[in-house]
C-alpha cells in the first residue's frame, strides 16, 4: 500500500515539534519515545504499519484544541485515533504525522432518559455506553463487532453499522449532536443536544462518516432506546448460497422486520465449529434470524419466518428455546472473525449489494476465489446486503499478501458492478482509497474533497486517506511543511 | 423553466446569468424565493425492487405516484412524509425531491428516524453545473463523505436535486392509537413514558380537541397486545382509551398539521428538547399541535409574534413557516458553524445563483 514520502522538513523537526507539544499539554500527554510508539503504528490492518512521529493522549477538548492548534501553525499532520479498531487502516499512521489518541477522553458526562440520549466522551466504547444505561432498561444500538473494543469516535468517523442496524440503523441515524475540533483548533457544537435537528444545513450528518478528515470530535450525544422485552434468535441450515440468499429475500418481501439476519457459508461454518463448538449443522449455508419483542409476538413472528423457510426445504431449523440456546446460536457468528485469524491471515472485505445480488455475487466470489487460488469464506449481514467475505491467506508466503488484495479488489469492482459500494461499514481509509475511482467520477470525488476545504483548508488531517493519493496530491502538497 | 433530464438540468444551470429559484411541486413555500424560476420535473421511478426494500426516482416523481407504487407491495417511505400544502396555503403536487429539499418527516421520526435517514443516494447538479453522485441505492454505504446527508434539508442552495434512492420499509397490517384526555402541557411527560416503554411506540403526539395520543403499528395480535400495555402504563396520567377504526386519521392530522389548516396568524414550528416542551407551551401561551413526543411544536401565533423571544430560552431551533413575522424565516447557525455553511455554499455554488437566501 502506497504511502506519501514523509517531508524531510517535519521529520527533520521532531525535537522542536515534541518540545512545543509539552508545552502546552501534560507531561504525560505526549509520547515520542519509539518503543512506546510502536503501539500506535498500526490498527487492525495490521498488515501496514508506519512509526508516527509522535503521540498525543489529551484528557479533555481543551487538550485537544490546544494540540491541533500547535501542529496547525506547524504544518505536522494529525492522524486522529479511536480504539485503533479500523480495518481499513483509517488510523494507520505516517511518519511525519503526530497521531491523536483519545482513549482517556470516556467518560459519561450526562444521561436523560426523558429526552433519550447520552453524552460521552467520544473516547470510550461502544459497549460501554451501552453499560452505562443498560442497568436502567436502556441500550445504544449500534453494535460493530469490534463493540468490546472499538470507540464511538471510531464509530462516527466510520458510520459504523453492526448486526442490529437492520432495524436500528447505523450511528447517523443514532447521533443527535458532537463537539468537534477543527484542525485548526477551534472548538464547535455541530448539531442538537436533545433536539431531533439543529437550524442550517447537516453538518452533522457530513461529518458522521468522514473519516477523521474534517475535525477530531471529543465528545457525542447519542440517542438510547429502551430495551426490547425480549429477543430469540433461530438459525436455519441450507444445502447451497443461493437457497439461503432466496430465502432472506422472502423474509423481507413477506413485510417481516427481524433485528437481524446474519449469513455463514460452509468455510466459515466449518471453521467457528473447529474454534468454538457451537453446534452448528454441517451445511453449505445457514442464516441467523433474529426477532424482538412480547413472547407472543415473537412466537408469531418465528411462525412466519418458519413458514418461509420450509418453502426453501431447510437442512435444519433450530429455534432457542432458552437464553443459553439463544447464546449458543450467537456463539459461532460472534466468534467468526476469530475462528478465521487461527487458520492463518485473512483479509476482510466489506462490499455492500442489493440483497437480490447475494446469489449472484456469492457465485461470483467463489469463481474468483478459484481463479485466485485462494479461499474465501463468506459471514456477513444479509438483511441489508453489507458482505465480508473473508480473504484467507499467508503473509509469509511470497506474493500471497499481494494476490489476496488483487482478489479482494476484483471482489470490491464485483460488488460495485451490480449496483453496490465498495465499503458498507468498516470505512474506505488506505485499503480501499485507490479503488474509489472504480465508484465514483471525476466530478464526485472533486466534490467531496472541496468539503475537506472547508474544514481543512491546509489538508494536515489523516490527510493520506480516502481519496485516491493522484487525485488530493496537489491539495496534500499544499503549504503543509511551508510554514516550517 | 421546466426541466425534464438531468442534463438538460446541468445545462440550466451553466447558463444561468442570474439567480435560480429552484421548485418541485411548490407545496412548501418557505424563506425567501426570488431568481427566476427553475422547476424540477425529472420524473418516473427508475427502480424499485421490493425484495431489496429499496427505490430509485427522479426528484421531480410526485410523492403520491412513489406511495402508490410502494402500497402496491405493501411498502412504504419509513418517514411518513407531511404534506404542507394545505397548511401553508399551497396548491400543487408535492414532489419527492421537494421531500428531501426539506428533509419532511412526519410522525413516525421517533421510531424510523428523519427523511434524511431513510435516503440512502443522491444525484444532482452543483452551481457550476456538474452532475455528481453520493451514496447509491443498497441500504449501508460508507463509501466517501455522506453528501446526501448534507443535501437532505439544504432547500436547494447547494445543488439541485436529480434523483434520489430511498430504503424502505413494510407496511404495518395493523394500528392501533392510545388516546389520553391531557391539556397540551402536560402532553409531553406522559408521552416521555411511552417512549422509554419497550412497545416500540412509532408515533407520540398531541391534537387540539383529542388530547395526547401514542402509535402502536404491527402485526395485529401484536398492536392489540401493546396497546393494551401503553394504556395501562398511561392511565396514571389521566383517561385513557384505545382507538382503533380511527386511528390513521389522527396521524394523517398530525402529520399535516390540519387544525391549523386556513387559519389566521403566524405558523411556527419548533424542533426543541422534548424535556422543555412544558415551559416552551407556558411562554408561548398559543394553539399548539406537538410532535415527536413534544420535541415539534406547531405552534399559531398572532401576526408579527417572534415566536423565538417568547418562547426562550429553549435548545433547539425555530422556523416561521407561514406568516407576517420579521426577521429570519430559518433560525440562524451559531457563528462558527454559520461559516462552515457559508464556506460549504462557496464551493459548491460558488456563484450564488441556487435559491440563495432561501435558508435565511
Amino acid at each position: 500500500m502506497e504511502m506519501p514520502d514523509p517531508k524531510a522538513a517535519i521529520l527533520a523537526r521532531k525535537p522542536e515539534i515534541v518540545a512545543r507539544l509539552r508545552d502546552v499539554l501534560p507531561a504525560d500527554a505526549v509520547i515520542d519515545d519509539p518503543a512506546e510508539t510502536r503501539a500506535y503504528e498500526c490498527d487492525a490492518l495490521s498488515a501496514y504499519r508506519c512509526q508516527p512521529l509522535a503521540v498525543v493522549l489529551p484528557r479533555s477538548t481543551a487538550e485537544v484544541a490546544a494540540a491541533l492548534s500547535l501542529l496547525h501553525e506547524m504544518g505536522v499532520p494529525v492522524v486522529p485515533r479511536g480504539a485503533g479498531t479500523s480495518l481499513a487502516g483509517g488510523s494507520m499512521p505516517q511518519a511525519d504525522s503526530v497521531v491523536l489518541g483519545l482513549a482517556r477522553m470516556n467518560a459519561v458526562l450526562e444521561t436523560d432518559y426523558t429526552n433519550r440520549l447520552i453524552r460521552v466522551q467520544a473516547g470510550r466504547t461502544n459497549l460501554s455506553v451501552t453499560g452505562a444505561v443498560e442497568s436502567d432498561g436502556w441500550f445504544y444500538a449500534p453494535d460493530p463487532s469490534s463493540q468490546l473494543a472499538c470507540a464511538i469516535s471510531g464509530n462516527i468517523a466510520m458510520n459504523s453499522g453492526g448486526a442490529h442496524c437492520l432495524k436500528y440503523g447505523v450511528t447517523t441515524n443514532n447521533l443527535l449532536g458532537v463537539t468537534l475540533v477543527t484542525m485548526a483548533g477551534e472548538v464547535i457544537e455541530i448539531g442538537g443536544t436533545g433536539s431531533l435537528d439543529a437550524p442550517g444545513l447537516d453538518l452533522l450528518g457530513l461529518v458522521c462518516g468522514s473519516e477523521g478528515q474534517l475535525g477530531v470530535v471529543t465528545e457525542a450525544t447519542l440517542k438510547i432506546l429502551p430495551k426490547p422485552e425480549g429477543a430469540r434468535p433461530v438459525l436455519i441450515g441450507f444445502s447451497a448460497n443461493e437457497i439461503a440468499g432466496a430465502c432472506v429475500a422472502d423474509i423481507i418481501r413477506a413485510g417481516i422486520l427481524p433485528v437481524a439476519i446474519e449469513f455463514m457459508d460452509r468455510p466459515c461454518i466449518r471453521a467457528t465449529e473447529a474454534f468454538c463448538g457451537a453446534g452448528y449443522p454441517d451445511c453449505a449455508a445457514l442464516l441467523i434470524v433474529e426477532c424482538e419483542g412480547s413472547p407472543a409476538e415473537i412466537d408469531e413472528q418465528i411462525g412466519l419466518i418458519r413458514e418461509i423457510a420450509a418453502r426453501h426445504d431447510p437442512v435444519e431449523f433450530r429455534e432457542a428455546q432458552s437464553p443459553e440456546e439463544a447464546a449458543r446460536i450467537w456463539l459461532g457468528r460472534k466468534s467468526a472473525f476469530g475462528a478465521m485469524g487461527q487458520l492463518g491471515d485473512y483479509m476482510c472485505l466489506d462490499g455492500t449489494i442489493p440483497v437480490s445480488e447475494l446469489p449472484h455475487v456469492l457465485r461470483g466470489i467463489e469463481a474468483l476465489s478459484a481463479q485466485y487460488g485462494l479461499e474465501v469464506a463468506n459471514v456477513f449481514h444479509a438483511g441489508d446486503g453489507n458482505m465480508h467475505p473473508l480473504i484467507l491467506y499467508d503473509a509469509n508466503a511470497p506474493g500471497q499478501q499481494a494476490q489476496c488484495e488483487a482478489l479482494g479488489a476484483e471482489i470490491l469492482k464485483l460488488c460495485v458492478a451490480v449496483g453496490g459500494c465498495l465499503t458498507g461499514e468498516h470505512g474506505v481509509g488506505i485499503e480501499k482509497r485507490d479503488l474509489m475511482e472504480v465508484q465514483f467520477g471525476p466530478a464526485d470525488l472533486e466534490a467531496q474533497m472541496r468539503v475537506k476545504d472547508v474544514f481543512d483548508p491546509k489538508w494536515l488531517l489523516n490527510p493520506a486517506k480516502v481519496f485516491p493519493l493522484a487525485s488530493s496530491a496537489a491539495r496534500r502538497a499544499g503549504d503543509g511543511g511551508a510554514s516550517l | 423553466m421546466k426541466v425534464t433530464t438531468e442534463a438538460q438540468l446541468a445545462e440550466a444551470i451553466r447558463d444561468a446569468q442570474g439567480p435560480l429559484s429552484i421548485t418541485g411541486g411548490g407545496t412548501r413555500p418557505v424563506g425567501r424565493s426570488f431568481g427566476t424560476p427553475l422547476e424540477i420535473a425529472i420524473a418516473g421511478i427508475s427502480l424499485y425492487e421490493p425484495g431489496a426494500l429499496t427505490m430509485v426516482a427522479g426528484a421531480g416523481t410526485p410523492l403520491a405516484e412513489i406511495e402508490a407504487a410502494l402500497a402496491a407491495e405493501g411498502q412504504r417511505l419509513p418517514f411518513e412524509p407531511a404534506l404542507w400544502g394545505p397548511v401553508l396555503g399551497a396548491a400543487g403536487a408535492s414532489t419527492i425531491g421537494g421531500v428531501v429539499a426539506a428533509n419532511v418527516s412526519g410522525p413516525r421520526r421517533i421510531q424510523a428516524g428523519a427523511c434524511r435517514d431513510s435516503l440512502i443516494g443522491v444525484r444532482f447538479v452543483d452551481g457550476r453545473g456538474d452532475a455528481i453522485k453520493s451514496g447509491g441505492r443498497v441500504m449501508k454505504n460508507v463509501t466517501g463523505y455522506d453528501l446526501a446527508r448534507l443535501l437532505a434539508g439544504s432547500w436547494g442552495t447547494l445543488g439541485a436535486l436529480s434523483e434520489v434512492a430511498f430504503k424502505l420499509l413494510p407496511a404495518a397490517p395493523a394500528q392501533a392509537t392510545v388516546v389520553l384526555d391531557l391539556p397540551a402541557g402536560a402532553a409531553p411527560t406522559a408521552l416521555a413514558a411511552a417512549l422509554a416503554s419497550p412497545y416500540d411506540v412509532s408515533g407520540a403526539g398531541w391534537l387540539p380537541g383529542t388530547g395526547a395520543i401514542v402509535r402502536l403499528e404491527g402485526l395485529a395480535a401484536s398492536v392489540r397486545y401493546r396497546a393494551a400495555q401503553v394504556r395501562m402504563l398511561l392511565e396514571r396520567f389521566g383517561p385513557a382509551r384505545i382507538e382503533e377504526d380511527g386511528s390513521a386519521a389522527l396521524w394523517q392530522a398530525l402529520r399535516d398539521v390540519t387544525p391549523f389548516v386556513g387559519r389566521d396568524g403566524d405558523l411556527w414550528r419548533l424542533s426543541v428538547k422534548p424535556g422543555d416542551a412544558p415551559g416552551i407551551i407556558a411562554r408561548l401561551g398559543c394553539e399548539v399541535v406537538l410532535d415527536w413526543g413534544g420535541g415539534l411544536i406547531w405552534a399559531l401565533m398572532p401576526e408579527g409574534t417572534d415566536a423565538r423571544a417568547q418562547a426562550s430560552p429553549y435548545t433547539g431551533h425555530a422556523s416561521l413557516m407561514r406568516g407576517a413575522a420579521e426577521g429570519a424565516v430559518f433560525q440562524p447557525e451559531p457563528a462558527p458553524v454559520a461559516a462552515l455553511s457559508a464556506g460549504l455554499r462557496a464551493q459548491f455554488d460558488p456563484r450564488g445563483i441556487l435559491n440563495p437566501g432561501r435558508m435565511s
